[in-house]
């Protein structure tokens, strides 16, 4: 059978998804698929579009890549705008004159935003929020500008003012309605909302018909409202609201909606049954879906439709948790509760601490219908589960929503949950999923998390996917267990916290005091990565040198075959030629295997025990120091070369790079730490994949935190913005001293920060805002880490006692006759088993 | 194939090591690392010796080579105990192994030899005589 031609017009976040669907489907090949995108990039993440501006590029946000689409064999066509159908011949014209025939045809062309029809609306510096062109265009005009005004106080609205906010303009959000948010919140909620966003010093002018836009006197509009009041400002975002892409159906004849939106019915299919439609531009039973959540539904129904499977769309629900501006707001179900007789309600409201709660009951007070949140989302969850799986709700509904103080029940006991209980919803992950998972084998949340996927989407359900685990293990008979390991019935934290609390210098001490038996190599490494973390006294003293794992005893990295390689510290990646000939000469005369790792530094391979002292006199002796590449510590700074060469850059990177490396060198952490810190926006260093990333701005330079590469990559959070060199030395310090106190141990902090409770705000509000009072401690600790620096080489080779160590046999200088290399490339590799057979004497063996 | 030639090139090793029987001075106590280990030559075969100051003064031997990497490595390990029973930990790939017996923890497929060790004054010594016995054999 010959292939279909099968053609999407719209490539945005539905569109995309549709794809990403078919392509996962045994029938793809049936297709062949052309996709249509108006926009010249190829689909991106319109739901974090105010992220633009805090640091995010187009390729942060994009969804597909044109080489992701071309290995689906999908032809994707940018700047490519469809204009006409023609049903009958099932053609379709490009802008350009192009003709293309479908046999099946997708309509995902979205929405517009809606520009109310204002005199003025079309002047110059009178904006939309929808594209990255338009955030282009808000940046742009925001340059000369020192006010902003978005019209509408919906959803897209307060995004839009955080993206003004953003650029540093004072802004305004004008709101027809007598409240914000007035689809999601009622009048009380929405007073609320309106004194937390003023106070982050947005204004709100609510009840504001704007009747004209004209010249401005300061400004360069102003704005005329109703009672002939005026607003001046250089900047107007209109967001008031979304409205269909339907034009190309309306033209040919297809069924629209009386306020426009293709109508579809369960299968999507409009009124002409070769085409379907998806997301926005979707009209179901007479509404639109404003959301990406139900248009992915309509994907994977449109896709069962073509493909012959059972899915269809049957409505979706439109509960949603959002933080806008800072401030939380959740709604749930009928949360105005006018749509079921009889319904009744409880309200909550604290304008002390600015909270406001409200459930929706039915009229026998058994189910819950709806709920609205403001100011504090983490009651959502459990209402959601009431609210998703129709649960009894307890004889005192309004428990739900006190604080627990004021006799506010505890969450929703995971007991109570059914086992369709959605726990993870990005992931589609339910309690039984996560329950069949545990009998299965997988012993601990992060087994659970790895084989499921759970909460490695927004990460929201996180607290929630810990308590199923916990319950469910515990339920099994399984232990749920912190200790470290049997000799310490004590988490790593808790045991960080004894070490530095107490004072406790040493192994002994603590186990003595705290544990029990002689320890194990689990304990061990961890308690002297501790007691290094906290006092920094020397490794190899004789009560540290037996705790260590064979990499720090030998301060140097064994390999598979029992040798050593050795990496000096090359502070940012940047060497002199003199120095690089000495790495040159020194591999070349100890017949070393030299490569160049990912730290932008050299690591010179095959050392026999007995060679490291020698090799690091010759180092030292030419001015370096020890990497620290064997120790779970801070290994490198990456760096591009920043404003002194390249003609892109803004900030020197290499400086930074150099004093960051040469601050925290040495400094030992729960698992191993790498930094970069790129030169301008471009990201030459890939600072957005370490630990800690600098990037430079025009201002000074953005914090990233948390990233990862290795084997589950995670890109890292922004942490702060526009730091100068001094605050953000501070914040970094602050950082990484929080991490190594409270991280489990050999836990990255990617996993540390996707598993900390409260996440990325929890940390901005420990680090930023010193909300534990910890911050002087921890400025103190980074200090004495810092202060008690040594290179661990050179403090070993001044010790001769200390260098009986680095020999294989303690009775006989010969070399291990079982270590042996042969060639390739033109260097040495260890010998496979075979090349040792014949390469090791029979009488050595 | 090479491991398992290399394993029984070991044992015919330890046998030609054992088949005196005499206390051997392999080094001093200087040489010793507390609560760690180093290599030592016994006759022609590489041990692994662990002095534990605080488990009595005990100095255990066995040898130094880990049949799981292949490489003289165990003496690098670090020394502790599971439920009580002093172990070594090969550092390349973790097993666990008795220094009571041998047996590897995780492998009952996987042995170290055990040699008898003490401190005669200031001197190490190994028994030139497996300290096998019993244990070593309930373990195989």
């Amino acid at each position: 059978m010959s292939k279909q031609t099968l053609i999407v017009i719209g490539n945005g976040m539905v569109g995309h998804h549709f794809l990403e669907q078919l392509a996962d489907h045994p029938d793809r090949d049936c297709y062949e698929v052309i996709v249509l995108g108006e926009e010249r990039h190829a689909a991106y993440d319109r739901v974090h579009l105010s992220e633009y501006f805090q640091g995010s590029n187009a390729a942060d946000l994009a969804l597909g890549t044109t080489e992701q689409y071309a290995a689906w064999g999908v032809d994707l066509r940018l700047n490519a705008q469809a204009v006409s159908l023609d049903r009958d011949r099932q053609t379709l014209m490009l802008a350009d004159g192009t003709e293309l025939q479908w046999d099946q045809l997708v309509l995902a062309t979205g929405s517009y935003p809606f520009v109310p029809p204002i005199p003025g609306n079309d002047r110059e510096h009178c904006l939309v929020y929808r594209t990255l062109d338009d955030l282009d265009a808000i940046r742009q005009s925001a340059q000369d500008a020192t006010t902003g005004v978005v019209v509408g106080g919906g959803l897209l609205g307060l995004e839009a003012a955080n993206a003004l906010k953003g650029l540093d303009l004072d802004t305004a959000v004008v709101e027809f309605a007598p409240r914000l948010m007035p689809m999601q919140v009622d009048a009380e909620g929405g007073l609320l909302l309106r004194q937390k966003i003023e106070a982050l010093g947005v204004q709100v002018l609510t009840d504001r018909a704007t009747q004209r836009i004209e010249d401005g006197e300061a400004s360069r509009h102003r704005m005329v409202f109703q009672d002939d009041r005026v607003l001046e400002t250089d900047l107007i975002v209109f967001s008031a609201g979304i409205r269909p892409r339907d034009e190309l159906a309306r033209e040919a004849g297809l069924e629209v909606g009386e306020r426009g939106g293709v109508v579809i019915d369960d299968q999507c299919r409009t009124s002409d049954p070769s085409i379907l439609a998806i997301g926005e531009v979707a009209l179901w039973k007479n509404s639109i879906f404003g959301l990406v959540g139900p248009g992915y539904q309509m994907a994977k129904a449109a896709l069962a439709t073509l493909t012959g499977d059972n899915l269809a769309f049957a409505g979706a629900d439109m509960s949603t948790k959002l933080k806008l501006l800072g401030v939380d707001v959740g709604s749930i179900g009928d949360a105005h509760g006018d749509q079921k007789p009889g319904a009744k309600l409880y309200r909550y409201l604290d304008e002390v601490s600015q909270q406001y709660r409200k459930l929706v009951v039915s009229a026998d007070g058994r189910r819950l219908l709806g709920a609205m949140l403001v100011g504090d989302n983490s009651y959502y969850d459990t209402l959601m589960q009431y609210y998703s799986n129709d649960l009894d709700l307890p004889s005192k509904p309004e428990s739900l929503i006190l604080p627990a103080s004021e006799g506010g029940s505890p969450a929703l006991g995971i007991d109570a949950l059914p086992e369709t209980a959605t726990i993870c919803s990005c992931h589609n992950v339910s309690k039984g999923d996560i329950v069949q998972c545990i009998h299965d084998g997988k012993a601990s949340l992060g087994e659970v998390k790895d084989a499921t996927r759970a909460a490695s989407g927004c990460g929201g359900c996180a607290a929630q996917l810990k308590d199923v685990v916990d319950h469910e293990m515990a339920a099994l008979g399984m232990e749920v267990s912190n200790d470290i390991c049997e000799h310490f019935a004590y988490s790593r934290q808790e045991l960080e916290h004894l070490v530095r609390v107490e004072g406790i210098r040493d192994f002994h001490t603590l186990r003595e005091r705290y544990g029990k038996g002689l320890g194990c190599d689990i304990c061990k490494p961890a308690v002297a990565s501790i007691l290094a973390s906290v006092w920094n006294d020397y490794v190899l003293e004789d009560q540290h040198v037996g705790l260590q794992d064979t990499n720090d005893t030998f301060l140097a990295n064994m390999q598979k075959d029992g040798t050593f390689s050795v990496v000096p510290r090359v502070a940012g990646g940047e060497i002199t030629p003199d120095r690089l000939i000495v790495l040159g000469e020194v591999a070349r005369d100890f017949n070393l295997y030299t490569k160049i790792t990912g730290g932008q530094r050299i690591d010179l391979f095959g050392a026999k025990l007995n060679e490291l002292p020698v090799i690091w006199q010759r180092l030292v002796d030419a001015g370096f120091e020890t990497g620290h590449a064997y120790g779970k510590s801070v290994r490198t700074v990456k760096s591009c070369v920043g404003s002194t060469w390249c003609r892109y850059g803004v900030q020197d990177s290499v400086q930074l790079a150099i004093d960051l490396e040469n601050r925290y060198k040495g400094v030992r952490a729960p698992h191993k730490l790498k930094l970069a810190v790129s030169g301008c926006t471009r990201e030459c260093a890939e600072a957005q994949s370490k630990d800690v990333g600098v990037i430079a701005t025009e201002n000074g330079w953005n914090l990233f935190v948390a990233g990862n590469g290795g084997m589950r990559p995670r890109h890292a959070d922004l942490f702060a913005t526009d730091l100068d060199t001094q605050t953000l030395i501070r914040t970094i310090d602050r950082f990484l001293m929080f991490y190594i106190r409270t991280a489990d141990r050999l836990q990255r902090t990617a996993r540390w920060l996707e598993n900390l409770d409260g996440g990325l705000e929890y940390v901005q509000d420990v680090i930023l805002n010193d909300a534990l009072g910890i911050n002087k401690d921890l400025d103190q600790q980074m200090a004495r880490l810092i202060e008690h620096y040594q290179c661990e080489w050179k403090t070993t080779l001044e010790s001769p006692e200390r260098l009986k160590r680095f020999r294989q046999l303690i009775n006989d200088d010969s070399d291990d006759p079982n270590v042996v290399f042969v060639e390739e490339r033109g260097q040495i590799r260890p010998a496979n088993q075979q090349e040792r057979a014949k390469l090791i004497p029979a009488s050595n063996l | 194939m090479m491991t398992e030639t290399i394993s029984k090139a070991q044992q015919n090793r330890a046998d030609q090591f054992a088949a005196h029987e005499e206390w051997v001075t392999i080094g001093r106590r200087s040489d010793l690392i507390p609560g760690s280990g180093v290599g030592a030559l016994a006759g022609e075969l590489q041990i692994a010796l662990f002095w534990l100051p605080e488990l009595y003064d005990t100095l255990y031997a066995v040898t130094n080579y880990c049949p799981f990497s292949g490489v003289h490595l165990i003496a690098r390990g670090i020394v502790g105990d599971v439920g009580g029973e002093p172990v070594v930990a090969s550092p390349l790939y973790k097993q666990h192994f008795s220094l009571l017996d041998g047996r590897c923890l995780e492998d009952p497929e996987q042995k170290l030899q055990v040699f008898q060790a003490r401190f005669y004054r200031d001197e190490i010594q190994v028994l030139q005589r497996r300290a096998s016995g019993k244990k070593a054999r309930a373990a195989a």
